[in-house]
């Protein structure tokens, strides 16, 4: 669905069924230099189930127009108003990766918005390597298979993809190289880097939270989802075995079962 | 600070395959069923509207089968792939899923015969016209596009002539049109040559050859880049505009870098269902393990091959992009820097009759319609391969009366020699009769 967002044409996917205002919000937000194609195996059951999914491309990413924001706090905000532009008053969130920080952000600048939080692969604060932040920021290629390489667990490496005929890796890496690396990539890894709100934010969280983190994740840590996840009062914990960074797509089905349960519970339709 | 991951040699090896999920089996299973149990209703309803990934019918999708597609996909360097029954199934879902009736191919005039007869005779039945274009006319590829034009194909050497179409100078020729470059690569097998690098945006393949090499089973390929934008233009609606078949699923919006393949398993499997049969895959997987291996071999072969054949005094000329002179050397250079392959054409002194002297003398060499086996293959394709062809389009498919299409296999080189010989020895017999 194309829509504006400040006058920006935007993006997002509906997962295949037609965008309701009248229907429970939920938001997808992606991780660093990638796109809405990454929640294809969980906006669709969501859609299709009396949902309306939002997984949304940043500026400057996937299919939206205008340049990529700069920070966190902008990206946070700009989620915000996603809400409003397309005629809903709430929303649920999911945040993958550095969707995690902008969705926390979101939550913390729009609370009387927001009223469940999903955060996959998350962590308080994202670093980068400098050498794959300035990668990046040259738009050398060398930077998305690295890229790659640190997202995907051990089991990963293998492919084994959900979807018959698939292969991790090289869709993950085509979802970045299809822009330039360093309008998109550089710069959401520089407003990782930069940002350093995180610990705070999540202490100030208050509303239902789920973090589903992969055992064997290498871009934010396991021990690092749940110090994470001990900031935030009362959140979950789904810790998924054998699996690295982008569980979405490596451990598709856990991953959805567990989102499924937390959204029946805490954001149910109504009857 | 470089990635770890997996190289080419590992990837023929375990690409696709996880042993954890498949009670431990080191090798890969053959799972021989049609079809899979649903947990429940919302299961099942979730598979069939594309919610997430599983199996439902084998003709959609089997196991066994989806790890050779990972498996090709990652040797390639593609992002999805779709394996089938054979190569000419790979490249006909290929083509239906890319054009609708009253589109039109631009397609290079030196392939294998059946594939010629595809574009020349059969498309023609759903309303797909072709241009073709010999391979080395770059200009004239791009003088053939028309406002209609959904796409160029063609095979990077040609068959049987080893004529290279020059695939990155193309590339860049259906980027400017908007329309994606499809290359047979079954000559070259990833090993040798991954087309996206150089350009192409689909690549299809007949797994039967070199990438198994054993000749026990039939299997076909099509696998996608990820590089083209199908949003780029109007004209793949298909791709782009909803679709009704799956409840107005736009797929290049919903799969990017995967939507044609999404596209071709959905549509093109569903409704035309070239399935390739598990046993076939795991077939050809136990191949792929040993491609490298194989391939340096082939190629090692045939460059000694080439020597022997230029030197020969039974032969009239000898076409390998290797061979000293050819008119494509230095390209092959460029793009196939680990070898130019085991297809050689030679011309043998005495035209037909001659070559069909050699052909039923040889012993070692195996007289039949296959290329790409381990075991060396020798044919004369104007009365074989290319024998539906008219005089005009053997002419323009670049075939000579006189030509024999070698296919160099693993034997030991002086044993092919010895039989080379008895071949050309029974060849210069009816010539000498005649001179009498």
């Amino acid at each position: 669905m194309k829509f504006k967002v400040r006058g920006i044409n935007t993006f997002a996917s509906t997962g295949g069924r037609p965008f309701d205002k009248n229907k429970p919000l939920i938001i997808f937000v992606h991780g660093s230099g990638l796109s809405h194609m990454v929640w294809v195996l969980q906006t669709r059951y969501f859609a299709f189930r009396g949902y309306s999914v939002l997984a949304v491309d940043l500026p400057g990413h996937g299919l939206s127009s205008g340049e990529s924001l700069k920070t966190i706090e902008e990206m946070g905000n700009w989620v915000g108003d996603v809400i409003g532009a397309v005629g809903c008053k709430e929303a649920s969130l999911v945040g993958h990766s550095q969707g995690c920080l902008v969705t926390m952000e979101c939550v913390a600048q729009h609370p009387e918005k927001i009223k469940t939080l999903t955060l996959m692969g998350g962590a308080s604060a994202i670093p980068m390597n400098p050498e794959l932040l300035k990668l990046a920021e040259e738009s050398n290629p060398k930077a998305v298979d690295l890229m790659m390489d640190f997202a995907h667990g051990p089991a990963g490496h293998f492919g084994g993809h959900p979807v018959p005929g698939l292969y991790h890796l090289n869709v993950g890496s085509m979802i970045v190289q299809n822009k330039e690396i360093k309008d998109t990539l550089g710069v959401d890894f520089r407003a990782c880097n930069n940002y350093k709100n995180g610990p705070e934010i999540a202490k100030t969280l208050d509303l239902p939270t789920l973090s589903i983190l992969g055992a064997q994740d290498r871009m934010c840590r396991l021990k690092d989802g749940k110090i994470l996840a001990d900031y935030i009062k009362g959140s979950e914990v789904k810790i998924i075995e054998d699996c690295g960074h982008m569980m979405l797509l490596e451990e598709a089905d856990q991953t959805l079962e567990i989102l499924k349960k937390f959204i029946a519970e805490h954001y149910p339709l109504p009857n | 600070m470089d990635p770890k991951t997996y190289k080419f040699d590992t990837l023929s090896l375990h690409a696709g395959y996880q042993p954890s999920k498949n009670a431990g089996s080191r090798q890969v299973p053959i799972y021989q069923t049609t079809s899979y149990m649903f947990d429940d209703v919302d299961h099942a309803a979730a598979l069939f509207n594309l919610e997430r990934g599983g199996h439902i019918y084998s003709r959609m999708s089997n196991p066994t089968v989806q790890v050779l597609e990972e498996r090709v996909c990652a040797l390639e360097g593609g992002t999805a792939a779709l394996a089938t029954a054979s190569g000419m199934s790979a490249i006909f879902l290929t083509i239906m899923t890319l054009c609708n009736a009253g589109d039109h191919m631009v397609v290079s005039s030196q392939l294998y015969g059946g594939t010629v007869n595809l574009f020349r005779l059969t498309l023609p039945k759903f309303g797909i016209k072709t241009t073709f274009v010999k391979p080395r006319d770059t200009e004239g590829f791009k003088k053939a596009i028309q406002p209609n034009t959904k796409g160029i194909f063609g095979e990077l050497v040609g068959n049987p002539g080893n004529e290279l179409m020059n695939m990155p100078e193309v590339s860049k020729i259906a980027k400017e049109a908007g329309i994606p470059l499809i290359i047979d690569s079954t000559y070259q097998t990833p090993y040798l040559c991954r087309p996206f690098e150089h350009g192409a945006d689909l690549v299809v393949h007949s797994l039967t050859k070199w990438m198994s090499g054993n000749g026990s089973s039939m299997a076909g390929i099509l696998v996608e880049g990820g590089t083209f934008d199908w949003m780029q233009n109007d004209k793949f609606p298909s791709m782009t505009e909803p679709y009704e078949g799956y409840h107005g699923l736009s797929f290049a919006e919903e799969f990017g870098p995967t939507a044609f393949t999404m596209m071709a398993r959905a549509e093109g499997m569903r409704d035309m269902g070239p399935c390739l049969a598990p046993q076939n895959a795991w077939n050809i997987l136990h191949g792929l393990e040993t491609l490298s291996l194989r391939m340096e071999k082939h190629c090692s072969n045939a460059l000694k091959m080439v020597e022997y054949l230029s030197n020969h005094e039974s032969v009239a000329w000898v076409s390998h992009a290797s061979a000293p002179g050819h008119p494509d050397k230095e390209l092959a250079e460029k793009i196939l820097p680990k070898g130019t392959g085991s297809m050689i054409a030679f011309g043998i002194k005495g035209g037909k009759e001659a070559g069909a002297a050699f052909i039923n003398n040889v012993k070692l060499a195996s007289h039949l319609a296959n290329v790409g086996d381990a075991r060396t293959l020798v044919i004369h394709p104007a009365s074989a391969t290319h024998s539906q062809m008219d005089e005009a389009t053997l002419k323009f498919a670049g075939l000579s009366h006189d030509m024999i299409r070698l296919s160099v296999g693993l034997e030991d080189f002086e044993d092919i020699v010895n039989d080379f010989e008895d071949g050309f020895r029974a060849a210069k017999k009816p010539r000498l009769v005649a001179n009498k």
